[in-house]
């Protein structure tokens, strides 16, 4: 076989395992308190800004610098429920999407605000890792690594934990959830914390091999829509395969034709995706 | 141990339950029964904090429940087995009952309640690792009595724990709830199987379009003319 079409489906696993991170980061949100926080993309930028202002601009160490990010990233996820999500709970899913939409454009323009709308690098360059003729980014196998360790960990949580659990539970059940002595409201929070963590794992994984700028959300951001739909809103296991086919689709894709037609192509089967089958690969809910 | 007065309850514009009185005494077993629509799902959702009554009290040793925040009250010693089960489908059994100890008081008795809940049912610890929907609905059934059973409630208020169940498989619950009877355990009951609730329980109480309309020793309700014409069909 071609050594660059292996090249683009190893690049295709491991761009996977990111995009996988960050669904189950929309999914779990989705599935638990069910609302898209469109602006979940946006929450990866701030993460970023954090791990660049951190280590680039005050020389933290990035093993110290990571870990606050995601802290600061699970404390913002935290606020967005609260501020945002919490009082219009009730209200029509249209209003949920125009107020995290709103907070998208927010984050957005405050970041430029604060930082400018350059392009900023960390300035980190991590070695490339030659695997018998092949060529792999090591900055790319550490995120495709570290991304699986996360969701592993996540699982577990999800598997073994009283709390793991009931936020399993509660998207089965909600109302009869006090019942067994659960205040939803502190799952949602929970929940929401877990949501900002991913995300901000996810920005210290990214920011490793991209520039930030404000507008670095636009790049995962829909795409990351995309497979939770694919795999079908809420499962995560859904989302998990989603983003396996959609990297392929953009690596090989982008191989075969160029990596813009990739992402074309990868619109086209959300496209049908929605006509065919709208609940989504493995979806539970219509 | 539960005194329920002047209990007004109801959705939106319609009032469901209006100035309802009710007591249970520590280690009865008592029996709510009506038609359907009568409002016994409303009174037992409104005891375990599900609904939030609009007038009266509910009071539970002493404390008026109104004060105690809804998932607070299954640590006080009331556990609701709701109307259809409604177990969490897409958990394992061992799961549902997990879920059952949730409270912060009931969590480390886990494995010991465990053990217990699978003395008492069997076919759980057979079924533990199976996912909840795919079961039949008396294993169902079984499932959420045990789920409500792993807080070690004081009180345990069943809502119709028969409907929708094969004649045999009622037989079995009824059995079970005899047993868990006889563990020591006080019963707040609601059935539409009338005939064979009054066999199991004290006292019964009769509610028709949202108020107690009759109420007494099951043996004598079992002998008045009404009830025998309106639910027992003699
Ligand atoms: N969620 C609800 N919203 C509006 N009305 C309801 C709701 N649940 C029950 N009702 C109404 O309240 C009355 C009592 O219902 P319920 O307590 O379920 O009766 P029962 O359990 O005795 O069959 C019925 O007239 C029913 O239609
Ligand atoms: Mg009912």
């Amino acid at each position: 076989m071609d050594i660059f079409l292996v090249e683009a489906i190893v690049n295709g696993i491991l761009l996977g395992g990111i995009l996988a991170l960050l669904a189950l980061g929309l999914n779990l949100i989705f599935g638990v308190i069910d609302v898209v926080w469109i602006a979940y993309a946006e929450l990866v930028m701030c993460g970023m800004y954090a791990i660049y202002w951190l280590y680039a601009v005050h020389g933290v160490p990035l093993p110290i610098a990571a870990p606050i990010a995601i802290v600061f990233v699970a404390i913002l996820g935290v606020l967005v429920h609260k501020l945002i999500i919490s009082p219009i709970l009730g209200s029509a899913p249209i209003n949920q999407l125009l107020a995290t939409g709103g907070l998208l454009f927010f984050l957005q323009s405050f970041a430029t605000l604060l930082f400018g709308a350059d392009f900023r690098n960390i300035g980190l360059r991590l070695p490339i890792v030659e695997v018998g003729e092949l060529f792999v980014s090591f900055a790319r196998l550490l995120a495709f690594g570290v991304a699986l360790l996360g969701m592993l960990g996540l699982w577990l949580f999800l598997k073994r934990t009283y709390v793991g659990t009931a936020i399993r539970a509660i998207a089965q059940d909600r109302e009869i959830m006090v019942l067994m002595g659960v205040d939803p409201s502190r799952v949602y929070l929970i929940t929401s914390a877990l949501g900002g963590g991913l995300a901000g794992l996810a920005s210290a994984l990214l920011v490793l091999q991209y520039d930030v700028h404000p507008f670095i959300g636009l790049s995962f951001g829909p795409i990351t829509f995309m497979i939770c739909v694919l795999g079908g809103l809420g499962s995560m296991v859904g989302g998990f395969i989603a983003a396996f086919i959609m990297s392929q689709i953009i690596s090989v894709g982008g191989f075969y034709t160029s990596i813009e037609l990739s992402y074309v192509l990868a619109f086209l089967l959300f496209i049908v995706m929605i006509f065919v089958r709208p609940q989504g690969l493995f979806g539970v809910k219509s | 141990m539960l005194e329920v007065a002047g209990l007004e309850a109801g959705y939106g514009g319609f009032r469901a339950l209006h100035d309802i009185a009710l007591t249970v005494e520590a280690g009865e077993a008592v029996a709510v029964v009506g038609p359907n629509g009568a409002g016994k799902t409303t009174l037992m959702r409104a005891i375990s904090g599900l609904l939030a009554p609009r007038a009266g009290r509910v009071v539970f040793e002493g404390t008026d429940l109104a004060a105690v925040p809804p998932h607070r009250i299954v640590e006080r010693g009331i556990a609701h087995v709701p109307e259809n089960r409604r177990l969490f489908p897409r958990l394992t059994v061992e799961e549902n009952l997990k879920m059952g100890a949730f409270s912060p008081a009931a969590r480390p008795h886990f494995a010991e309640r465990l053990e217990w809940v699978y003395s008492l049912f069997p076919r759980m610890r057979e079924r533990r690792a199976q996912v909840a929907g795919t079961m039949s609905g008396g294993e169902q059934q079984m499932c959420a009595i045990g789920r409500a059973l792993m807080s070690k409630p004081k009180l345990l208020l069943m809502d119709e724990p028969s409907a929708g169940l094969a004649p045999v498989i009622v037989d079995q619950v009824f059995d079970l709830v005899r047993r868990i009877r006889q563990e020591g355990f006080t019963v707040l009951i609601v059935e539409q199987n009338v005939r064979q609730v009054l066999e199991l329980v004290d006292r019964a109480y009769v509610l028709e379009v949202g108020t107690i309309r009759k109420s007494g020793t099951a043996a004598a309700l079992k002998s008045d003319p009404a009830i025998r014409e309106a639910y027992l069909g003699i």
